[in-house]
């Protein structure tokens, strides 16, 4: 009864802590303290967090190397610029269909590809990614390789907050689902799951189609965010640069992708003036976490309010 | 201890990270100086496309360099804030959120159309006017749906249907053919689009199109097409499209007897080129640009010695030149308006009448394009050649 109530208690105090964030965030831009440079950032970060949390669940959680990310963000982002700004739907019917879409693509894909395993599956999903592009710069509809200019700016903080609360939560609701432990315990060690009777291929394809529609969701933002999109901006290096985030903070921690992806974001904005200086920290910072946390910033361990409960009240 | 210094280790990121973000904070706030006039340079110093932005901003600092060497604009400084879009459109886009938090008077750069479309919105927002040094499609300036003009976006470049128009001309005018073949990149907007200005400017003439034929980027064996093209014999054949596919292409046609003039575009210009066809393929071929370094205007002389003398011994390429004439507009049209205001500067950049760049005299017309020449160069044993200057 006691431990109940706790729980309803700190629950409470997490939705407070939320509602703070978000109505802080909201009255400094609507009384303009985040000047718009501040706010492009901002946006890139939040659609970078979706982005990095949505992959390492298929990479961290799952354990399965997936480079096709910015293909499924590439699907989300088209479909959701033709329900919106060709077809005149509002934008959350853009949202909607951008999930929808790039969840069925990553149906599509995930279903032949996840019987390969490792460096198969990772080929399997690069080429997907490429494919995506390709087949885009040559649909003369979304005007081929020039792209679509003219998107309207949607794209606002509710939408960019709740967008990523709703990642955060279904993806950490899910790893600690019953259906998570399948998941995991597929990452752990395939052959043994498959003794257990856990159907190994099916929840594969699960936490893939996740993956992809949350990417989708990511490159619905994405293109209402920045006004025009192209097949180019979603190339495989794009996929890299996720990835990157996910590895830097931790394959198979939530917080470690949230953590790195503001992280990367900050060092790209903060490093626009020294392109040289850039490259090289990029890389400096990548190869020291390397040598000395291989594992990631957080490992697998995640922030929580039990972490804080140890640190302050001595608490379990 | 190993999990120690992990630890440690992980501390020391985590304060880089808190570092990092107050770094940012301090950043935006500089304030601007009165004396200096700020001009943000937005341009691609790393990605794709590096080697155009990395090029331009050279020729860009060359200007302002002179500029403030002989005095300055009205009589102060101009201050370069140069900033990398990592050639991203959401970037350039940060990038110029950034420069407008710095006090920037008008942006220049970035080079290629995507990019330049990125920052489009941030510019119009704040009503500060952008010049875009080589951003050639059309919808740059123009919302192609709407017809509306793009304000405060302003380019020194010919844009696309242009450069199709001027090798018609002179494959017509100069070469006097009759009947042209198509060999494009379909792949690109830019390959398609100059291929349908050639082929209008060209009937029009009285010439015709025998065939029209597409490759797409990275493909490397043309054999097959090129016997098809060979066998309707035309008497030029137009190859709209960027060096990696045309050198080996026009090795090829030659090797295989073709010996009919070759016509390109801009995107030839690259000393792979010569490397790839080799020189003595690569006679009787022509291609369009927007300004030859060989040209012995001496206003364009000046510019390439300087250059050179300033860069070790490079040679400017179109996109140095243009940078440059980028500079030099933004400055006519600060004296032209007597105001660093931006509002004032972009209305004096939209009546900018017979302005003497590098590339050429330029007047800007309503659609915010410069009406100007574009130079016909000519490979002749392994050097470019400038053949022809054609005024529109």
């Amino acid at each position: 009864m006691q431990e109940k109530k706790r729980n309803w208690l700190s629950f409470g105090g997490e939705v407070l802590i939320l509602a703070a964030i978000f109505t802080i965030v909201q009255y400094a831009i609507t009384a303009g303290l985040l000047n718009q440079y501040y706010q492009i950032n901002l946006a890139s970060m939040v659609i970078n967090i979706i982005l990095a949390v949505s992959l390492n669940l298929i990479n961290g959680f799952t354990g399965q190397l997936s480079l096709g990310h910015a293909g499924f963000m590439a699907v989300g982002a088209y479909a959701s610029v033709i329900m919106t700004n060709m077809l005149g739907y509002p934008f959350i019917a853009g949202l909607l269909m951008a999930c929808l879409a790039a969840a069925l693509a990553g149906f599509i894909i995930g279903v032949p590809t996840l019987r390969l395993k490792g460096d198969y599956l990772a080929i399997a999903t690069l080429a997907f990614g490429e494919v995506i592009r390709v087949v885009l710069q040559n649909i003369d509809a979304v005007n081929g390789p020039a792209g679509i200019v003219g998107i309207s700016r949607l794209t606002t903080w509710p939408w960019l907050f709740g967008a990523m609360l709703l990642t955060i939560l279904v993806v950490v609701n899910l790893v600690n689902s019953s259906y998570g432990r399948a998941i995991i315990s597929v990452r752990e060690d395939e052959i043994a799951s498959e003794l257990m009777g856990i159907n190994t291929t099916s929840y594969k394809v699960l936490a893939f189609v996740f993956g992809a529609m949350f990417a989708g969701l990511a490159g619905a933002l994405y293109a209402h965010y920045f006004y025009i999109i192209k097949p180019e901006t979603f190339n495989f290096l794009k996929s890299f640069d996720i990835l990157v985030m996910v590895v830097l903070g931790g394959l198979g921690s939530t917080t470690g992708a949230v953590i790195a992806a503001m992280f990367i974001t900050v060092l790209t904005a903060v490093l626009q003036s020294f392109p040289a200086i850039r490259m090289i920290l990029y890389a400096l910072t990548l190869i020291i976490v390397m040598i000395y946390r291989p594992q990631g910033l957080m490992g697998n361990r995640e922030l929580s309010r039990q972490t804080f409960g140890r640190i302050w009240g001595g608490r379990k | 201890m190993k999990r120690r210094s992990g630890r440690k280790l992980a501390m020391l990121v985590m304060m880089t990270f808190v570092l990092s973000i107050l770094a940012g904070c301090g950043g935006g706030g500089s304030e601007t100086q009165d004396e200096q006039i700020n001009v943000g340079i937005n341009v691609e110093l790393s990605g794709g496309v590096a080697s155009y932005g990395t090029n331009s901003k050279d020729g860009m600092m060359l200007a302002i360099e002179q500029i403030n060497a002989a005095g300055g604009v009205l009589g102060k400084q101009l201050n370069p804030i140069i900033k990398d879009c990592k050639s991203l459109p959401d970037e350039a886009m940060s990038v110029s959120a950034n420069l407008v938090g710095e006090g920037i008077v008008a942006q220049l750069g970035p080079l290629t159309s995507g990019n330049v479309q990125g920052s489009t919105s941030v510019m119009m927002d704040n009503g500060i006017p952008l010049v875009a040094p080589a951003a050639t499609a059309v919808n740059v300036t123009v919302d192609e749906k709407t017809g509306d003009i793009m304000d405060y976006i302003f380019r020194v470049c010919f844009i696309d249907p242009f450069q199709g128009t001027l090798m018609a001309e002179f494959a017509s005018t100069n070469l006097e053919a009759k009947n042209a073949a198509i060999y494009m990149d379909a792949s690109s907007d830019y390959g398609k689009g100059l291929a349908k200005y050639f082929k209008e400017t060209f009937e029009a003439n009285g010439g015709t199109i025998v065939t029209e034929e597409g490759f797409v980027k990275g493909d490397r064996d043309f054999k097959a097409t090129l016997t098809k093209i060979k066998g309707h014999n035309p008497d030029f054949i137009y190859i709209p499209g960027y060096y990696e596919e045309a050198a080996p292409l026009i090795k090829q046609a030659r090797e295989m007897g073709i010996t009919a003039p070759i016509g390109g575009t801009d995107g030839w210009d690259s000393s792979d080129m010569v490397a790839v066809a080799t020189a003595e393929n690569l006679n009787n071929t022509y291609f369009t640009n927007h300004y030859s370094s060989q040209d012995t205007d001496p206003q364009i002389v000046a510019f390439v010695e300087a250059y050179k003398a300033k860069y070790n011994g490079k040679d400017p390429d179109s996109f140095a030149a243009l940078g440059y004439d980028a500079v030099q507009l933004l400055v006519q049209a600060i004296n032209d308006a007597n105001s660093t205001e931006p509002e004032a500067i972009t209305a004096a950049l939209a009546t900018i009448k017979d302005f003497q760049g590098i590339t050429g005299k330029m007047t800007i017309d309503e659609q915010h394009n410069p009406v100007k020449a574009g130079v016909i160069i000519e490979f002749k044993d392994g050097g470019q050649v400038m053949k022809a200057r054609i005024q529109p």
